[in-house]
């Protein structure tokens, strides 16, 4: 059903956990509909410096959170941003259709942690 | 790795015996059980035979009552709209529970949409469990059939089922019940229960796949489903899978010898399993009742915070099949829709981990996902932004 990388990250997730004193958090998802990401960021000068996630959800929520930080870790607000579902789950070897949708959201959470951040900024 | 198998409640492996009586019968008994001669006369023969083991089994009056079908899916379309079409002149009303299985729930949301039927779908307690007071309610003029599932295949509820069919004697309806997860472990008397139709497949009790069959009390009017010639005296046209058919019978005859004992190993495992979960992980839910009134085999459980497909690959990593009622293993965007008519949230019913036994467990397959299962959920929870640790809460 899953890809070897889907699995690995599944397996050994990088970067769980949450982080003391976040410069932002982004959050998507609901009990409900069964899956839950939080991003927690540390950002300085523009530069994602560290980053760490906690998932509620099946393989491929927990694969695609485990990516997403491998990728963004590093790189500027701007690169982070163009990262897309497409890229994270080309990169995971593929996702099975049904879970394209429902369980590749890390890059929205991404997305909801830079626009907290850029609304605290202001 | 050794696999250990939990999920009986999908499927089970076929038994040796079975295995060897399908195959010698794929090897010298190809005749068609219609054609008038010796060969075919010789597989009509055994035909017969394989309905009479099955109605000993559910002590049918008649073996002529027993009709072979595709599977448990199949017998539950055939009995439900079989059912409804013959009747359709003296009603349109069905009564159902929230916790059928698909074959079931399926069949009415179809009957619904495309015939023009009205269905009550009867809520249940919390743990699972009918009320004769609800279908007493729910019954009306117009209503033709009740389908009430004999015991629950996630929860391993075993409904009041003597009970209900009491109470409906004499009323001018149906009683339809799916045992595909009964037959292996519950003696069933159809003429004391007074069922007039039954649902039972073949590969839930280590028979092959792809066979089932249907009783229908004699009497009973049914519009059959597939149209074609008049095999199962017309009330199920296609050449008979016989093969498949004498391995179920095989597998009747497996179940008639060993049901006993099988339910009091399962038991005794099951129990332990539940007690030993409960001693070693917080927050967990046992989905269903304790004891005499949950099957032999069932263990259910909700664990909160997160969600089961991890749970489930977790524990494959480990080699132990098992199986869950989240969405991510639905199939859909929901939940199980038994955990949901039991009173769980969504967000609880997407942790759920069903482990269904067999007879070939052992105890120390048992003791072993003891040792695995607490760590496997708290690695899942410590990832899960909905766990709060014990510390943090108190």
């Amino acid at each position: 059903m899953y890809s070897e990388k889907v699995m690995d990250h599944f397996q050994n997730p990088r970067n769980v956990g949450d982080l003391e004193n976040p410069d932002t958090v982004g959050e998507v998802g609901n009990p409900s509909c069964g899956d839950i990401i939080q991003l927690f960021l540390k950002i300085d000068d523009e530069v994602i410096t560290d980053i760490k996630f906690k998932t509620f959800g099946c393989g491929a929520a927990v694969a695609t959170s485990s990516l997403t930080t491998e990728l963004v870790k590093g790189k500027t607000i701007e690169e982070a941003l163009r990262i897309s579902k497409k890229d994270i789950a080309e990169k995971l070897g593929g996702l099975p259709p049904n879970k394209m949708h429902c369980s590749n959201l890390a890059t929205d959470a991404l997305k909801d942690a830079i626009d907290n951040y850029r609304g605290e900024d202001e | 790795m050794n696999e250990i198998y939990l999920d009986h409640a999908a499927t089970t492996p076929m038994d040796v015996e079975v295995i060897n009586t399908v195959n010698k019968y794929m090897e010298d008994y190809y005749g068609n059980p219609s054609s008038i001669y010796k060969t075919g006369q010789i597989a009509n023969n055994k035909l017969n035979e394989a309905r009479k083991t099955i109605a000993e089994l559910i002590n049918a009056n008649d073996f002529r009552e027993i009709i072979f079908t595709s599977g448990g899916t199949e017998s539950d379309n055939l009995a439900i709209k079989g059912a409804a079409l013959a009747l359709k002149d003296q009603g349109n009303h069905i009564i159902t529970t929230k916790i059928e299985h698909h074959a079931v729930l399926h069949t009415c949301e179809y009957l619904e949409k495309h015939h023009d039927y009205e269905v009550t779908y009867l809520d249940v307690d919390e743990k699972g469990f009918v009320k004769i007071a609800d279908i007493k309610e729910a019954l009306r003029e117009d209503t033709v059939l009740v389908s009430i599932i004999t015991a629950n295949n996630e929860i391993g509820t075993i409904q009041p089922i003597k009970e209900i069919g009491t109470f409906l004697k004499n009323k001018d309806v149906y009683f339809h019940t799916d045992a595909v997860q009964a037959i292996g472990q519950i003696k069933l008397n159809v003429q004391e229960i007074n069922i007039d139709l039954l649902s039972a497949s073949a590969h839930k009790i280590h028979g092959p796949k792809g066979v089932g069959m249907l009783y229908i009390k004699k009497g009973t009017k049914l519009v059959p489903q597939l149209n074609g010639g008049a095999q199962e005296r017309n009330r199920r046209a296609g050449t008979e899978n016989l093969p498949g058919i004498m391995g179920f019978k095989k597998a009747v005859e497996l179940v008639m010898e060993n049901r006993q004992k099988y339910v009091e190993k399962n038991s005794y495992l099951r129990d332990k399993l539940i007690n030993g979960i409960e001693k070693s992980i917080d927050d967990a839910v046992l989905n269903g009742p304790r004891g005499s009134k949950r099957l032999s085999n069932n263990v259910n459980f909700c664990f909160k915070y997160i969600e089961g497909e991890s749970i489930l690959l977790n524990l494959d990593m480990l080699g132990i099949a098992a199986s869950s009622g989240s969405a991510c293993t639905s199939g859909s965007l929901d939940p199980s829709h038994v955990l949901l008519a039991i009173g769980h949230s969504k967000g609880t019913a997407h942790g759920s981990l069903r482990l269904s036994l067999g007879k070939d467990n052992t105890e120390q397959e048992i003791d072993f996902v003891l040792e695995k299962l607490p760590g496997i959920i708290q690695r899942i929870r410590d990832m899960s932004p909905l766990y709060i640790k014990e510390k943090e809460r108190s």
